[in-house]
């Protein structure tokens, strides 16, 4: 039995459908990511479990009660906005205390209470400042500590980091699977940032026009994405038009000049399939060598990798190669293209279902 | 001057208040010193406090100052009582309700106070529509018009979109997820409400109120049309003072002690106010 189900959920806006037939069950203890573009749907999920938004049809159920028309007050879930949603009249510890003030809890145990959840977020020095007197990862904090504090059965957060610039993005994603993980707190994050889903959860659950395209985690949404679309979302990728056809051992990828062997083909031949290949799985090699030739584009330098655009026989690739001292290729030059032949993702052209079922063939 | 763009462009605007504004206003002060004598008037180049001496040693005019300010402050009260929730309620309708009802509020600035003061006093009368209601009723007629009570009900009604505009404004700068997360801790309705959205609305409900004060202790047609000959407040004796008694340094001194006294509560009443949420709110 899960701790927190979500059966059949549609929500509908007038004509429009923001969530069509969500089906979802998350574990406790669980970090489980909505990942999506804006307008997917996510956002009105989480409402939704939150209490803010209406069911239009089906249920809810948490820890085997049906919540579906229960009101956020008595839900007791905790919440962080996008916004933070801070009290700005009162100060840090205030606002934290606020949830225990609520619930009667005797003042003594709340400034206890307070400490703890203000310790377990770092910032214990901070109690009795406001709101607008600390920087944007602080009143991040600040909200994560107040709905927290009253140790609620479920965290959700909406898009907790996306008002924080890169590099505070990227420490508080550690920062907030740290309180995660200490804490045990079942959470629900949504959120369009990619890596901020792969690099936090337990499980990604991608969304796409209201409806659910792929539940994993995040390794194999990553390796194995579903469909062409969470292939090109999550992280880059080279997706090259192929044809499946009949080979000496069971069916072949034709792509291009190449026919591979790519193990557990499920098509048929003669069906038509998208071939994906992470830029960062291509190796380049000396020109001549290698499955492919190819020939510099552009170059751009990362930092850690640099990434080539580059042309070959199936049409441009994008090639990230790590910065490991070596050469590098310059603009114009001949290269050779190749990877293992494990690496090779076939999607199929069309159909979320097709291509769930591609993905267990290669799983 | 360092720069003198700003003060160029400030220029128009200094120029209008220091003729339209300044000038009348010490013309006043210099007036409210000079003697008077009922035989022949203003003595110009003749100084006395004589005008102050007097405004304050009469319980007449500290009488009619004294209602001035309770019926201000009635009305300054009432406005707030009336006028936040209406504003709350407001920003929380849906289009097109709220445009609508907006505007509905807005809509007696259109309309001139003598107009709207006249109007009461239809409704008001001892022939008017609510008496013929109350006797209708078998209730008996209520005396309305020419008291307090009619003066406060019309000045309330003049004075309403001057509390709920400022409050709105407030209300928009509130970030709606705060209410949510109110909510999400299991505050109550009630609680959201006094706890997080009410500390939030006070500067909006503080200069409303600053300006509904004002306002109305300052108020002229409204007392003047509704309160009738007798029930007197300080605007209204000020005009007495110039046309009727042609006491004109006794009314420049009444008018600028309703000016003084009027600041001195605003100032007071805002210095109180802000000192306890400014800390808070910034």
């Amino acid at each position: 039995m899960s701790f927190l189900q979500l059966h059949a959920l549609c929500k509908n806006y007038g004509a429009t459908r923001a969530v069509s037939d969500l089906n979802l069950s998350v574990e406790q203890g669980e970090f489980v990511s909505l990942l999506g573009p804006s307008g997917c749907g996510k956002t009105t999920t989480l409402q939704m479990i939150a209490g803010i938004e209406a069911v239009s049809s089906g249920r809810i159920v948490l820890d085997g009660q049906d919540i579906t028309h229960t009101k956020t007050s008595s839900r007791g879930l905790g919440i962080v906005f996008q916004t933070y949603a801070l009290f700005p009249h009162m100060t840090v510890a205030e606002n934290v205390g606020f949830g225990l003030e609520m619930r009667h809890c005797p003042k003594a145990e709340r400034d206890q209470r307070v400490a703890e959840a203000l310790a377990l977020v770092r910032l214990d020095q901070h109690g009795q400042r406001y709101p607008r007197q600390l920087s944007g990862g602080q009143r991040q904090r600040v909200a994560l500590a107040r709905a927290l504090v009253i140790r609620p059965p479920v965290l959700l957060l909406d898009e907790p980091l996306s008002n924080l610039d890169a590099k505070l993005r990227e420490e508080m994603q550690f920062e907030l699977r740290r309180i995660q993980r200490q804490v045990g707190t079942t959470t629900v994050m949504v959120t369009h940032d990619q890596s901020e889903a792969l690099s936090v959860s337990d499980r990604v659950v991608v969304m796409e026009a209201g409806r659910i395209t792929q539940v994993d985690h995040p390794e194999a949404v990553y390796e194995h994405p579903g469909n062409r679309f969470i292939a090109t979302f999550v992280g880059k990728a080279n997706l090259i038009p192929a044809q499946v056809v009949a080979g000496e051992h069971g069916p072949e990828i034709s792509l291009g000049p190449l026919q591979l062997a790519v193990p557990g083909l499920r098509q048929t031949p003669g069906t038509g399939v998208l071939v994906g290949l992470r830029p960062e799985k291509l190796r380049l090699c000396a020109p001549g060598q290698g499955r492919l030739s190819g020939r510099v584009l552009e170059r751009f330098f990362l930092g850690s990798q640099w990434l080539y655009r580059l042309n070959s026989p199936l049409g441009e690739l994008l090639l990230l190669a790590p910065n490991d001292g070596g050469d590098t290729l310059a603009v114009g030059a001949d290269a050779g293209i190749d990877w293992p032949l494990h690496v090779t993702r076939v999607l199929d052209t069309t159909g979320v279902a097709a291509a769930l079922h591609a993905t267990e063939a290669l799983a | 001057m360092k720069k003198p763009i700003p003060w160029l462009l400030s220029a128009p605007a200094l120029c209008l208040f220091a003729t339209l504004l300044i000038t009348p206003l010490l013309l006043t002060a210099v007036l409210s010193f000079n003697g008077f004598d009922y035989a022949t008037g203003v003595k110009e180049g003749e100084y006395t406090l004589a005008q102050y001496t007097h405004l304050f040693s009469d319980s007449y005019y500290l009488g009619i100052f004294w209602r001035t300010f309770w019926v201000a402050g009635l009305t300054t009260l009432i406005c707030m009582v009336v006028g936040a929730p209406q504003a709350y309620v407001l920003s929380r309708m849906g289009s097109p309700w709220r445009s609508i009802l907006l505007l509905v509020v807005l809509a007696p600035l259109l309309v001139s106070v003598v107009v709207r003061a006249f109007g009461w006093s239809m409704l008001l009368g001892p022939e008017g529509l609510i008496n013929q209601a109350l006797m209708a009723l078998g209730l008996g007629r209520v005396k309305l018009l020419y008291t307090e009570a009619a003066v406060v009900i019309a000045l309330v009604h003049v004075m309403l979109p001057f509390m709920v505009i400022p409050v709105w404004t407030s209300l928009q700068k509130l970030d709606p997820s705060v209410e949510h997360a109110a909510a999400s801790l299991q505050a109550s309705p009630f609680s959201i409400v006094r706890r997080i959205v009410l500390p939030q609305v006070m500067p909006g409900i503080l200069s409303g109120s600053l300006i509904v004060f004002g306002l109305s202790a300052s108020s002229f047609a409204i007392p003047g049309l509704l309160g009738g000959r007798r029930l007197k407040m300080v605007a209204t004796i000020v005009y007495d003072e110039y046309l009727h008694e042609l006491n004109w340094p006794q009314g420049a001194a009444v008018a600028l002690t309703l000016l003084v006294a009027n600041l001195i509560v605003m100032l007071s009443y805002n210095r109180l106010v802000e000192r306890r949420y400014q800390k808070a709110l910034g």
